[in-house]
């Protein structure tokens, strides 16, 4: 059964590389552009990974686990192995992002007909759905790694999808550039693992932390910097600037990466590398989750985009995800992830259904300067689009956390985690989570309910709207309804709770340290925890319900006049709390100023050296060539000139007649002989 | 009346040598100078003879004079050969004009 699992699962994993091989060099010789083949590549996968998750459910197992790894290369004493690990939450992430693809291709072939690059668009799904699915499987970091870029690549080329536009360009180098901040970080503690362990194996690096090979402040920095990966990746703060901006993609990518699969990365990978956290990582990861939920919550409070609210919605709900990690719900975090993905991918993609009937209805109004996107432009739109309507709403009822819906179940899990962590711990800290994360539970409830009467309720900036407004075809209207269905329905059982476990460090330690005995403590304080979570998160969500509803459905107070009230606060959240415009004045800047700074110091400095240099070597040269041409060739004339002398002289004796020469040997003959005399 | 001795011949090859040098250097026809060059060769021999006959008292010396015999008579024949070609190329066989060698 093992082997059936592996192969379904590699199947899973490299269908879709097919398919974007496939489509990327021959698509647009397909018919219909070859959408229809990632498209039913990714229901194959979502049958295969419905299948895996039945035998998992059915073979009910908590330290269910299969790995199968193969040595990848080998470099002197490097052996980088790669490989696949199969385990409770990876069958459940296969589920989530097949299905999550798989509607978001179909809604896509709606929603893009008639792009210019639409079967590249496709193209793209399909690498981006191999890499998500890469990185849920593997069994190491080397691997992840991997993966972690691909799908950073993917989105990149998504958000970028219509370059054209200056903003969309903009937009996905600025997500790429950012995210890459945060992968260092994550590189950099991958590297201190390999260094310290040797190995870069999940498995093999759990052991050796159980072992206590790694520990103390090492331990709790390379927590953190592989963390910063998942800062960067899943939009936290600081980094979660880019998330806003990316959605500038086409809407059927927001939901799908910058929503659903991708975005939810950085919590898988905190889930995933669980073990790696040190108390002191965890606080770390707690504290920047909570941060980052408050904050993006607020700012969704002041947006008027519909998308921007969503984004903001989504790292605010990320920012819950990480915080729960941090506070030990790690069942409640991974969860959340999943409802998450349903409800907002829905809401994505509802809200794409919503731009694409305002696109159309100013189309045919001839109007090009209003923007579809604007939700002060829209209103009333509830009995044109009924389908979109009531699945949104839905999704709205499961993010707010209205009991029953599936964003209840979980974001009261993390809430009654962040609660039961700051009864069972006593420090400030942990209370200071608890009580914002409850506070922006609210906020969340308020600002997506306000989006809903926006849209959905009152009247449209030009009447006219609703005369041409039409509900989107069916192809876009399925996956709206099959995710409405899952943001109800995605919350209820325990089988999530039972099959993903927090995974404890004993488990991996030579000697068990009794694990029954750590179960027991602080059970009845999280019961107690639990339950008043419960009823602290129905209070305050509804608070938040009827606040919106008497803002913007009874509208018994003006928002416009509140926010005139209060100019200084609303403007910080109009303004994002300043944060692009902080980067721009410190980070942007800076770069800038280095770029100059650099260039000066090429332009005079280096360039300065290299000339100097080059003048000298000019100088020497000179140098050399006098003594060539005055000292060698000197030397060599005067030897010439010296021969060249002694030829001419003696060449006179050269007469060319025998007799002289006779003559000669005669008088040579007598001068010896005279000398023989004189000497002898 | 001394009888003739070594001493005689030595004077008389001497005096052949002087002559055939003073025709080698001084004649401008180069017939003439192989014919001093010959007379020098023929001092020569006289020599060898009379060193035979007085200090060896054997035929050592005879048969080297027989042998430069032939080796004039060879070196004539070429030196003849060359002086033709001498004068086919110069139309003349005066030694004063033969000096395209010089230096």
């Amino acid at each position: 059964m093992e082997n059936l699992i592996v192969t379904q699962a590699i199947v899973i994993f490299l269908l879709p590389l097919a398919a974007f091989v496939i489509q990327i060099f021959l698509g647009r010789r397909l018919p219909r552009q070859g959408d229809w083949l990632p498209t039913s590549v990714m229901f194959v996968g979502l049958i295969l990974a419905v299948l895996i998750l039945g035998r998992v459910l059915a073979n009910y197992d908590p330290a269910f686990k299969i790995t199968r790894t193969f040595e990848w290369m080998k470099i002197g004493p490097l052996v980088i192995r790669f490989g696949i690990l199969i385990d409770n939450l990876t069958a459940a992430m296969l589920f989530v992002v097949t299905l999550i693809s798989a509607l978001v291709h179909l809604y896509s072939i709606g929603y893009m007909h008639g792009d210019v690059r639409y079967s590249r668009y496709f193209a793209y799904l399909a690498l981006f759905s191999f890499s998500m699915l890469g990185l849920v499987l593997v069994d190491n970091f080397f691997a992840i790694y991997i993966f972690w870029e691909l799908v950073g690549v993917c989105s990149y080329l998504l958000i970028g999808h219509w370059f054209e536009k200056k903003s969309a360009s903009d937009a996905a180098v600025k997500a790429f550039i950012t995210t890459r901040i945060g992968d260092l970080g994550m590189f950099a503690g991958i590297l201190i693992i390999f260094a310290t362990l040797g190995t870069f194996g999940f498995e093999e690096v759990f052991s050796s932390v159980a072992a206590g090979k790694l520990s103390g402040g090492l331990l709790t920095l390379t927590g953190i910097l592989v963390f910063f990966g998942a800062i960067g990746k899943s939009a936290q703060f600081p980094l979660h600037v880019w998330l806003p901006d990316a959605m500038e993609g086409p809407t059927p990518v927001s939901a799908l990466i910058h929503a659903a699969t991708m975005v939810a990365a950085g919590v898988y990978l905190v889930g995933r590398t669980y073990l790696l956290y040190s108390a002191d990582a965890l606080l770390f990861i707690a504290m920047i989750g909570t941060i980052t939920a408050f904050i993006a919550a607020t700012i969704a409070i002041a947006q008027v985009d519909i998308k921007k609210v969503l984004a903001y919605s989504t790292v605010s709900q990320l920012g819950y995800m990480i915080a729960a990690l941090g506070v030990g719900g790690y069942t409640a975090g991974l969860f959340h992830l999943m409802t998450h993905a349903y409800f907002k991918a829905l809401l994505f993609l509802g809200s794409g259904s919503v731009i694409h009937a305002m696109h159309h209805a100013y189309h045919q109004l001839n109007d090009h300067h209003s923007d579809p996107q604007d939700m002060r432009n829209m209103g009333g739109l509830r009995s044109k689009l009924p389908v979109t309507f009531v699945t949104m709403l839905a999704a709205t009822c499961a993010i707010s956390g209205v009991p029953l819906f599936s964003g209840f179940f979980t974001k009261d899990a993390i809430l009654g985690a962040a609660l039961e962590k700051a009864a069972t711990s006593h420090d400030l800290a942990h209370w200071l989570i608890a009580i914002v994360l409850f506070v922006s539970a609210g906020i969340t409830a308020f600002y997506m309910f306000r989006l809903i009467y926006m849209t959905f309720f009152g009247q449209p900036a030009r009447r006219e709207i609703l005369h041409h407004a039409t509900e989107s075809p069916s192809v876009m209207t399925v996956p709206l309804i099959v995710l409405g269905v899952f943001s109800v329905i995605g919350g209820y059982g325990s089988w999530f709770k039972d099959l993903v476990v927090k995974p404890e460090l004993a488990n991996y330690a030579a000697v068990a340290l009794a694990p029954e005995a750590l179960h027991e403590t602080g059970h009845e304080a999280a019961h107690t925890a639990h339950t008043m979570a419960m009823w602290l998160s129905i209070l305050i969500a509804g608070t938040g319900i009827l606040l919106s509803t008497a803002f913007y459905y009874w509208k018994k107070f003006s928002a416009d006049a509140v926010a005139q009230r209060y100019k200084p606060i609303y403007n910080f959240l109009w303004k994002k709390w300043y944060f692009d415009d902080l980067y721009a004045a410190t980070v942007l800047a800076g770069t800038h100023l280095f770029s100059r700074i650099s260039g000066w110091f090429d332009l005079k400095v280096i360039d300065g050296l290299v000339d100097g240099a080059a003048r000298v070597t000019v100088f020497g040269s000179w140098l050399s060539g006098e003594h060539d041409n005055r000292i060698i060739d000197g030397l060599v004339n005067l030897t010439a000139r010296i021969v060249g002398w002694f030829g001419g002289t003696l060449r006179e004796v050269q007469t060319g007649r025998v007799q002289s020469y006779i003559l000669m040997a005669l008088g040579a003959v007598v001068l010896l002989y005279i000398l023989q005399l004189a000497f002898a | 009346m001394t009888p003739v001795g070594l001493t005689h011949f030595l004077v008389l090859s001497a005096i052949l040598f002087a002559l055939g040098l003073l025709a080698v250097i001084t004649k401008r026809n180069a017939v003439t100078v192989l014919m001093g060059v010959e007379l020098i060769i023929n001092a020569a021999n006289i020599n060898f003879i009379a060193f035979a006959r007085y200090l060896d008292k054997d035929l050592d010396g005879q048969m080297f004079g027989v042998f430069v015999i032939v080796a004039a008579a060879a070196s004539a024949a070429v030196a003849l050969a060359i002086v033709l070609n001498i004068y086919q190329r110069m139309r003349s066989v005066n030694l004063d004009e033969a000096d395209s060698l010089a230096g």
